[in-house]
């Protein structure tokens, strides 16, 4: 049991590299899904209402990002944005490459919540006399929402499991951290297996969240 | 500013760019061949009628599905080593990684495809007197794969999307290339423009040749 020992020891020492690596990704994951959502939010408004020039440009913006591995996003946020003279972090490069992919997805929910509210809805808010702004605030959005909360929390999920890939431009969050560590120690499958569980019990905790707030808007019945 | 595009460094390395591509395909087609068998088998397991197969199966699921795939990725490729499997090299250990991984996407997906094959077909089949493995084969697949076909190419096409992380093993495919001719030849926007279009590009192609396969294998409603 002398390899027990060992990783218990060498856990203990790493204690402080680890939670600073886990405050990253959180710190990261909350960035990129604020960000994303702020984008997706309006965007996906624009892509239901907007004029066509401007559904056209969301259209490309949320289809190009889409269709490229996050991977290459990062990497061409990390060398791209350096190379226009904006001097930023990796970390930076990171946030902005996860936010505008996390912001493509969102749009993408947001306009098929809204868009799959009957017409029937707009239609009664327009005979009682509702404004537009007031049409989509108190008629469309309160029943979009719910149907949101899902594909959003799969998202950021994925916002959560995406931070992982900033290891490779050198942002130390939860992978590289525990890489490092395990690079020191030579202790494998142990560091993994606790970094697999910090992001399990992350990502159980954004479920849970989501599954609350799914409950917290169900009170129109479909 | 003002930047002078050359594209030349990136055509010069445009073939290994391609052949990257083509890698990233094979490494993709081959997991989701293998997941979707994972997938069947997982998605048999979790409608099992023993509650410590179910939890099992779920458990797999829920595993995977909540890590990072490049945390797997790594902890496939160094952990085996240690339990002393050194067979693997590093293109097997990111198709087995990317197979297990798409394993847990496709046992949710068979799952969900089970439960919607319409229990009439399988009693009809019953009545006519095909025995369990017949029903399967015969009356059950041939529903349950029209019905998963859209979630294939969806799950085919992250997958290829996924492969782009073998460049963190060091596995030569696209991402890993133009990583290579950035490094050596700082055409930093050329480079990164050229890979995404690559990418894109293959993305709608598979998802346009598959659109074609699903038209052609619609349920006549």
């Amino acid at each position: 049991m002398d390899g027990q020992q060992t990783f218990w020891q060498a856990a203990w020492i790493a204690r402080f590299a680890l939670l600073n690596g886990l405050l990253a990704t959180i710190e990261l994951s909350l960035l990129s899904i604020a960000i994303g959502t702020i984008i997706g939010s309006l965007g996906g408004i624009a892509l239901q209402y907007g004029a066509w020039p401007l559904r056209a440009l969301l259209r490309i913006y949320v289809d190009t990002l889409r269709g490229i591995p996050v991977l290459v996003l990062i990497l061409a946020s990390y060398y791209g944005l350096s190379l226009a003279k904006i001097q930023i972090s990796a970390f930076t490069a990171g946030v902005v490459a996860l936010g505008g992919f996390c912001g493509a997805h969102v749009s993408e929910t947001v306009r098929g919540a809204l868009g799959s509210i009957p017409i029937g809805q707009t239609e009664a808010a327009k005979a009682i006399g509702l404004r537009p702004f007031q049409r989509l605030w108190y008629v469309i959005v309160p029943q979009a929402l719910r149907r949101m909360v899902g594909p959003w929390v799969n998202t950021a999920v994925e916002m959560v499991k995406g931070s992982s890939l900033l290891a490779i431009i050198g942002v130390v969050e939860l992978l590289l951290a525990t890489k490092q560590v395990i690079a020191r120690t030579s202790i494998v499958i142990p560091f993994y297996l606790v970094a697999c569980l910090a992001y399990l019990l992350l990502n159980f905790a954004i479920a849970q969240a989501g599954a609350l707030l799914e409950r917290r808007f169900s009170y129109i019945k479909a | 500013m003002v930047y002078y595009f050359n594209f030349d460094p990136v055509w010069r390395g445009f073939g290994k760019l391609l052949d990257g591509l083509a890698l990233g395909l094979e490494m993709a087609v081959v997991s989701l061949l293998a997941g979707t068998l994972i997938g069947i088998v997982c998605a048999h397991a979790r409608l099992s009628s023993s509650a410590l197969v179910r939890r099992a199966v779920w458990s797999y699921v829920e595993f995977i599905r909540n890590s990072p795939i490049l945390l797997l990725i790594f902890f496939v490729y160094f952990g085996l080593p240690e339990v002393g499997i050194y067979s693997l090299d590093k293109y097997q250990s990111f198709v087995l990684t990317l197979s297990i991984y798409a394993g847990a996407y496709l046992t949710e997906v068979f799952r969900v495809g089970l439960v919607s094959v319409p229990v009439r077909y399988v009693e009809a089949a019953k009545a006519i007197g095909l025995r369990p493995f017949q029903r399967q084969i015969y009356v059950v697949f041939p529903v349950l794969f029209r019905i998963v076909l859209p979630s294939l190419s969806n799950n085919l096409i992250s997958l290829f999307k996924d492969t782009s992380l073998a460049t963190a093993i060091a596995v030569p495919e696209l991402t890993f290339e133009a990583r290579e001719i950035n490094t050596y030849t700082f055409r930093v926007i050329e480079t990164w423009l050229v890979a995404s279009g690559l990418y894109l590009a293959t993305c709608y192609a598979i998802a346009f040749a598959l659109r074609l396969v699903e038209r052609r294998y619609a349920v006549i409603r």
